[in-house]
């Protein structure tokens, strides 16, 4: 099944809510990972591991490097719906 | 540095009797059995004889907030929770990072998050892998995670010694201090393994009990019914000091860590030797470190897991250091076998014994195996003498590591 953006926002902050605590609302789409919400590297790499189960996609290792910002993620998991 | 008292400034536990020393002490004196029922199908399903461990009374979910649990292998979480509470005990003590070491120990590591990595590769593949399995499940994750917390830069270690490392991590943390490399040592054992692999391994050497009938009078060292050691989990965690940087800072001292000794049996990898040579050995060295005399030695904590073969071994190796008039507590009666975390606990115990002049109950001896000579405190903890008072902990391990630790009263 295909999620919308803001399906894929509101499950990413669940991801990241996991991962650092951080409240859901605080996860937007502007945030820089970062920057703005405190996410290593190791973190995010297990944030794109649980997207990638979540919505069943491909996110390449060397693409989680280049995901700057929340809505980065955002339109990267949403382009690499099949 | 020769010459450097070590004192004990810091307590710390979450093990099957509570989620902290005061709770524990409580449990412990009041003789209660941490052991029950597994609430889970793994004997049935895997076919495995036991069905019951002591698990930690309190649970980690309970104390740590979720993205750190995430982060840590249960047997990290539980040498976290247990160094925070024995650093509070100790008041925060201010010392540089360069001046502070952390020693924690595991028999296994983190058993939990390799084989549910495994699992994850097979069924999943390795893209589904997190990437911090491997911190999380190498043996040294404890310690690294409890340097990382309270800013330890001296150096952190992790001896692992099977069912010996708690104490050896508390042994290394006395050298620490005594060498000059550190003023301060967070010190400890942890294990998280009850796990149906772990459980499986010990039932096939028949080292576990198989008493599903009774959970709670499972564990029973030194009586002539006991069939083997209940599986435990949990840590134990002491803040050392030099008593010198103690006095300076005006720190409560619980006790006074005034003797190690390590030997090795090279006998074989599992049983220990049937002579208990290498128990007498680490035992004599303990009180010859700490200058002391067998006599004035009244209180044991025993290794004593309830095994058929071993608990006669030792109970012969302590009557022929010791004689046979200090009395001896088995803990592991009440709280399991913490492999790894069994002698940093059982350390824990054996300070609050010096402290508070008592020695703890050995609980499920209904018939003490006959020749015994040893004066075992059962059922009701004993009043130990006013005084100055020295008691030894022994923890002993698969592999023939054995160490014992000398305590005396502050």
């Amino acid at each position: 099944m295909a999620y919308s953006e803001q399906e894929i926002l509101t499950g990413l902050a669940e991801i990241v809510n996991e991962e650092t605590g951080l409240p859901v609302e605080q996860v937007t789409p502007e945030k820089s990972f970062t920057d703005d919400l405190d996410v290593d590297s190791l973190s995010m790499m297990t944030i794109a591991t649980l997207a990638e189960e979540k919505f069943e996609v491909r996110i390449p290792d060397e693409e989680v490097g280049n995901l700057k910002t929340v809505q980065d993620a955002v339109s990267y998991i949403n382009g690499a719906q099949g | 540095m020769a010459g450097t008292t070590v004192v004990v400034t810091g307590l710390g536990t979450t093990n099957p009797l509570g989620g902290d020393v005061a709770s524990t002490w409580s449990a412990a004196l009041a003789g209660k059995s941490g052991v029950h029922t597994l609430e889970n199908d793994w004997a049935e399903r895997y076919g495995l004889p036991v069905d019951f461990a002591a698990e930690v009374a309190v649970k980690p979910a309970d104390v740590l907030p979720r993205p750190e649990l995430r982060k840590m292998d249960p047997s990290a979480q539980y040498a976290v929770i247990a160094a925070q509470e024995a650093w509070a005990d100790a008041g925060s003590p201010e010392v540089p990072g360069e001046r502070l070491g952390a020693v924690v120990a595991t028999g296994i590591g983190g058993v939990w998050t390799i084989l549910d990595a495994w699992d994850v590769v097979k069924e999943k593949g390795a893209r589904r892998v997190m990437p911090l399995t491997v911190p999380m499940l190498m043996a040294n994750s404890s310690v690294a995670n409890v340097s990382v917390r309270f800013g330890a830069k001296a150096g952190a270690h992790a001896p692992v010694s099977a069912c010996a490392s708690g104490a050896e991590a508390v042994a290394y943390g006395v050298e620490m201090i005594r060498s000059g490399r550190a003023d301060v040592v967070i010190a400890g054992g942890t294990e998280a393994a009850i796990h149906p692999m772990p459980l499986a391994s010990f039932a096939k050497m028949q080292a576990l009990s198989t008493r599903t009938e009774d959970p709670e009078g499972a564990s029973r060292p030194y009586d002539v019914a006991r069939d083997g050691f209940v599986m435990g989990e949990g840590a134990g965690v002491v803040v050392l000091e030099s008593a010198e940087h103690a006095a300076a800072r005006g720190a409560r001292v619980h006790a006074t860590l005034a003797g190690v000794g390590l030997s090795a049996d090279a006998y074989d990898i599992a049983p220990p030797d049937p002579t208990g040579g290498g128990q007498e050995r680490a035992m004599r060295a303990a009180l010859t470190d700490s200058g002391l005399a067998a006599d004035d030695v009244v209180h044991v904590n025993a290794h004593a897991t309830s095994t058929p073969a071993g608990d006669g071994v030792e109970a012969d190796a302590i009557a022929r250091v010791l004689g046979e008039s200090a009395a001896v507590s088995a803990t592991k009666s009440m709280t399991g076998h913490l492999l790894g975390g069994a002698g940093a606990l059982e350390l824990v115990l054996t300070v609050l014994a010096v402290r508070e002049r008592t020695a703890p109950p050995t609980i499920n001896v209904t018939d003490p195996e006959p020749g015994l000579r040893i004066d075992l405190v059962r059922d009701a903890p004993r009043d130990l003498p006013a005084g100055p008072v020295a008691a030894l902990n022994n923890a002993f391990g698969f592999g023939g590591h054995n160490v014992a630790l000398l305590v005396t009263s502050a």
